[in-house]
């Protein structure tokens, strides 16, 4: 089975964030960045079913910083290959993304390729889950998001999935494979790599570097960032001040001032 | 723009493996093991594990390891370094075979628990094991209320580089030892600077852990930028610091003067001493961290210091000096809490305070940022927290010399 992995690296929100100047996009300068989380349960998910039924997990992501390190990684936990897109432009859209993605699945001369894509569900950047149906849509394959689990009937090229629903209410579909699905959570807990391995796997291992496809025009976005700006406190907020025993005394006054009490 | 964070691997050095450990001297001091087994009676968590240092030893000499890491009872090693004082054949074993076996028993774990797995992870990408954001590391040197060089901004050379280390720079009780460490230094007159945001962890508890590539890593990173700069000597807030720096940087070409901020303060007792002027009047108590302690022997310089201070009255615990029980952070112990409580151990740091406070004590001191919120919470848990606090030493004296010129 060909188990493909599409990561991007997103925004460390940890850091601080600084706005552009133009006041439209985050300052790139500033931002260091990571893999989104959910792809990381995506790629736990693969490693677990090549554990379970054998293949190869082939890791694919677009250039961005600190990509290196998480292909490393993602190598060192046990993917077979690593490929990096290097020129899909700075901080492609979604719809870009999932463009170049679809491409270059389209350009590798066998299909069979890629039986199972997996992606994480959303990003931090893309809260809308909007990459893995794009490339679904892209490569005409079915697609099945909120996955919380992955069983595949190799020989019958079928995939059985649980997506979870609100309420604990889950729903299994099966689903014909080539197809691509929205991770929302691997089976466990993605798994630590110590960071010795990684540092072998950068001495032994090679990164793919390949050009992003050509692609067909995508024509103008019709959703465009107007503004972008740091929250701004409100003014209705007061900060108390004092000793504790002062301060809670204020909040009990508050408390009771406004009939809470 | 993103900087690496990973290097590979530059060159095979012949490190020790549990595989390759008898062709070192370090393997064959394991042979002379006598199987007294005061290492299993002084362990703390002794009485827990499966496999004390002292059947380790028998199991690995009967070539059944096997046996060993399918229990994970190492994993409540603390690396206090109580069963290397105690053996009288001199094993090195908090320093050679525990983090060895430690490696193996995690690798056969199914899962590292999280929160441990969190403190890992944050140390590789912030520097710090809380996952706090790595440019806001020297935040606190705004409150410090004296000037505190950054070298980064200006790196002239300096006597002193303080690595103020990753508690003490985040953690809000941390900060007050910090505060109060650049206070005291102020009022000395020592020409001192830090790293800034430039520093990241030492690394001390991935080596003493499990994660000798995290350690690496760590070393690298920090050997660089001490590169950078000009300086004669390291003193550092965090024993686990002076540890790595003492016993493992040297390998990596570390060769300045090395101090802990206790013993560094130790050594200017006679100009401390017309500073502090405020009489405390308090009983204390002193916690011997392990490192400063049992690994360095620094048992006299924090009790000179206390009782420098006008008015302090030193009370000893039972268990004290070598004798010490660890807060229970070492070794990575400090992301293991949840881990520890779920096996239905007792938390150190409680075992430790029910002492202090049996000595009726009204302070707890300490010289580890570990220990502050360690012992802090175990007060809390116990209900003790109005009968004592805790303090590290240069709190304490940094709180003598207020209302000083």
């Amino acid at each position: 089975m060909n188990i493909l992995v599409l990561l991007r690296m997103v925004p460390d929100v940890v850091e601080e964030l600084e706005i552009a100047p133009g006041g439209k996009a985050l300052d790139a300068d500033l931002l260091r960045m990571m893999l989104s989380e959910s792809d990381g349960h995506a790629l736990e998910e693969a490693l677990l079913l090549k554990e379970r039924y054998g293949g190869v997990v082939t890791v694919l992501a677009l250039d961005a910083p600190e990509v290196d390190d998480a292909l490393f990684t993602a190598l060192a936990k046990g993917a077979d290959r690593a490929v990096k897109i290097s020129d899909a432009g700075e901080n492609p859209t979604t719809l870009e993304a999932a463009y170049t993605f679809a491409g270059w699945i389209a350009g590798q001369p066998d299909l069979a390729y890629a039986d199972v894509i997996l992606t994480g569900v959303q990003a931090i950047d893309d809260l809308d889950g909007l990459l893995a149906p794009l490339v679904a849509h892209q490569m005409r394959l079915p697609y099945l998001g909120i996955v919380t689990r992955l069983a595949v009937d190799v020989p019958g090229r079928v995939a059985t999935a649980i997506k979870e629903y609100p309420g604990g209410v889950r729903g299994e579909f099966d689903v014909d494979l080539p197809a691509v699905f929205g991770i929302q959570a691997a089976e466990k807990p993605p798994r630590y790599v110590p960071v010795a391995k990684v540092r072998a796997a950068m001495k032994s291992r090679q990164i793919e570097s390949v050009p992003a496809p050509t692609l067909a025009e995508a024509g103008p976005s019709l959703v465009n960032v107007v503004a972008m700006e740091k929250p701004q406190p409100a003014e209705w907020a007061a900060m108390l001040e004092g000793s504790p025993e002062q301060v809670s005394g204020k909040v009990c006054e508050i408390l009771a001032g406004t009939g809470l009490l | 723009m993103g900087h690496p964070i990973l290097a590979p691997v530059e060159s095979e050095t012949c490190q020790l493996t549990l595989e390759n450990l008898s062709r070192f001297p370090e393997g064959s001091e394991l042979l002379s093991c006598i199987q007294c087994g005061a290492c299993a009676g002084t362990c703390p968590y002794g009485d827990v594990m499966d496999y004390p240092p002292r059947r380790m030893i028998a199991m690995m000499r009967a070539g059944l390891l096997e046996k060993v890491f399918a229990s994970d009872s190492l994993l409540s090693c603390v690396a206090c370094y109580a069963c290397m004082a105690k053996c009288p054949r001199g094993i090195r074993l908090t320093e050679v075979l525990l983090p060895l076996m430690k490696e193996q028993t995690l690798t056969h774990l199914p899962e590292l628990p999280a929160e441990l797995q969190r403190a890992l992870q944050s140390t590789l990408r912030y520097g710090n094991p809380m996952g706090e954001p790595s440019r806001k590391r020297a935040a606190w040197v705004k409150t410090a209320g004296v000037p505190i060089r950054i070298l980064a901004e200006d790196p002239r050379p300096a006597d002193v580089l303080w690595f103020v280390e990753c508690y003490t720079s985040f953690y809000p009780r941390g900060q007050d030892n910090s505060r109060a460490t650049a206070r005291i230094f102020h009022a000395l007159g020592i020409d001192f600077a830090i790293l800034g945001n430039e520093e990241k962890c030492a690394g001390e508890c991935g080596r003493l852990t499990w994660e000798p590539g995290l350690f690496e890593t760590l070393m690298d990173y920090n050997m660089a930028v001490f590169q950078k700069y000009r300086f004669h000597r390291v003193v550092t807030s965090c024993p686990h610091a002076h540890n790595a720096f003492k016993n493992r940087y040297p390998a990596l070409g570390f060769n300045w003067g090395l101090d802990h901020t206790t013993p560094f303060l130790a050594g200017y007792l006679a100009q401390l001493k017309p500073l502090l002027r405020r009489k405390l009047s308090y009983a204390v108590t002193y916690h011997d961290s392990c490192c400063l302690g049992r690994q360095n022997e620094f048992y006299d310089p924090p009790r000179l210091l206390l009782q420098t201070i006008p008015g302090v009255k030193l009370v000893e615990m039972v268990h004290n000096r070598v004798n010490s029980i660890c807060c229970g952070g070492g070794g990575g112990g400090m992301w293991l809490d949840t881990y520890f409580k779920a096996k239905g151990y007792e938390r150190l740091s409680e075992r430790r305070v029910k002492e202090a406070v049996a000595t009726g004590a009204d302070v707890l001191a300490v010289s580890c940022p570990y220990e502050v919120p360690r012992f802090e919470d175990a007060l809390k848990v116990l209900g003790h927290d109005k009968k004592m606090i805790v303090r590290d030493v240069t709190e304490l004296l940094a709180e003598s010399m207020e209302g000083n010129p």
